[in-house]
């Protein structure tokens, strides 16, 4: 797990950047439990950042219960944990499709259109979902 | 040795002849967090910077560093303080190892391994002469010469100015190692918010003389925000909204950054209703040049586009 990586610049500040992609990786099984990660310097030098930065993004992923760190050992992946509740995750995606029919209106389209295309994403989603399937 | 506040100055104001290069600056630097002093050219930082270090007599008002009045700093003080200048003042004559020797005579706790380690990150040959570096060089030698006296506070002035991207990164890891000791002050000015980003905890920022931002990095790019509204029509005219920056009107649309910003911020925004409302995230140097550049309402509305139908 030394594929963390940032840019300044972003609009997303430095220790959401870091929180974003440990989350990532134990989502997608890039990261599995017990797994270690580095230390806070160790990573503040890999990255060239500020270590209270990155003691920032860990304190936030270990009061998710991602990571824990245990006594004299180091910072490791913990139990995985359902991410989000069901509400939580309206919640996050509500305005991420306020903006895409906002944006939609905008560009002149109408809800069929939108509909359809949408229709048609969601049908490779559940295509890609059977395949998986052993 | 224990001060929380390792520079601390109230009402510091510095005048050249009528015109104010500082004016009533009350600043709080605690110790052992990584401080950027930013602002325009001519903000006044490398003013403030030298009445700190007892190199410029203020016109009025008081500071403390590392406990000292600033107006009388005794040589004790000095030696706990390390200051790299913008223009790096050596010998030309002498060697990279003759710096570094003629330097530690002036310092009890020179640590020789600090100096030559610093040497070594810029790839540094000690018998290099000083008149043969390049900038960059010259810049990693004045840090090792700062560095090595293990100071407990480090004054950089726009340590990376002129700096090659290698030599940059070489300061930044520099930067990054000092803050090993979590006793260690480092205080430095900069444009680079690049650098800003990556390395401070504190930001503080100079506006033609006058302190306008002293706080922790992630308040300040908390507390200015984007958002943007659509509107079915022509969106209105922008109303007084308590700390608003900037505002950019566009056919449907209106963008709005404001600073300070919170729940009456956003009352004040809904009032408009607008059919749509979504934040949209800033990076620090858009938030930077709103807070600092011209303000004010940019409609990009054409007042002919509105008459047509």
């Amino acid at each position: 797990m030394t594929n963390l990586s940032i840019n300044t610049g972003s609009n997303t500040p430095i220790y959401k950047q870091i929180t974003e992609q440990v989350r990532m990786a134990v989502a997608s099984g890039r990261l599995a439990v017990d797994d270690q990660l580095p230390s806070i310097r160790a990573l503040a030098e890999q990255l060239v950042i500020n270590p209270n930065t990155v003691a920032r993004a860990y304190a936030d992923l270990a009061r998710e219960g991602l990571i824990e760190s245990r006594t004299g050992r180091g910072v490791f992946v913990t139990r995985k944990r359902k991410m989000f509740t069901r509400e939580e995750g309206w919640r996050r995606l509500e305005p991420l499709m306020n903006a895409m029919i906002g944006e939609a209106m905008v560009l002149d389209f109408t809800p069929q259109e939108v509909e359809e295309a949408l229709g048609k994403k969601l049908g490779q989603w559940k295509g890609a979902k059977g395949d998986k399937k052993p | 040795m224990s001060e929380p506040t390792v520079i601390q100055t109230r009402g510091l104001t510095r005048y050249y002849g009528a015109r104010s290069a500082v004016y009533d600056l009350n600043l709080e630097v605690p110790r052992g967090c990584v401080f950027a002093f930013l602002g325009r050219n001519g903000s006044g930082k490398t003013t403030t910077i030298r009445m700190l270090l007892g190199l410029l007599e203020p016109t009025r008002g008081e500071g403390r560093i590392l406990g000292y009045d600033i107006r009388v700093l005794p040589p004790e003080a000095r030696a706990r303080i390390g200051y790299l200048t913008e223009d790096h003042q050596l010998y030309s004559w002498m060697s990279v190892r003759e710096c570094g020797d003629f330097q530690s005579r002036f310092y009890p706790r020179w640590n020789g391994k600090i100096f030559s380690g610093v040497i070594e990150h810029f790839s540094l040959k000690p018998t290099a002469r000083v008149k043969e570096l390049s900038r960059g060089e010259r810049a990693g030698l004045c840090l090792g010469l700062t560095l090595a006296p293990e100071p407990e506070l480090l004054v950089l002035d726009d340590p990376a100015i002129g700096l090659d991207p290698v030599a940059h990164r070489s300061l930044i890891e520099s930067m990054i190692y000092l803050t090993r000791r979590s006793d260690r002050t480092i205080f430095f000015s900069s444009h680079q918010l690049a650098d800003v980003e990556r390395v401070a905890d504190y930001i503080a920022v100079l506006d033609r003389s006058v302190l306008r931002v002293c706080c922790p990095l992630e308040t300040f790019r908390n507390s200015v925000r984007q958002v943007r509204l659509q509107f079915s029509g022509t969106p209105p005219p922008v109303p007084k909204i308590p700390g608003l920056l900037q505002a950019f009107r566009s056919e449907g649309g209106l963008r709005v950054i404001c600073a300070h910003y919170n729940s009456a911020t956003e009352a004040a925004l809904r009032a408009l209703n607008p059919a749509q409302m979504e934040p949209v995230p800033l990076n620090l140097e858009d938030a930077f040049i709103s807070y600092l550049g011209e303000r004010g309402e940019k409609s990009f509305i054409l007042p002919e586009t509105e008459a047509q139908p």
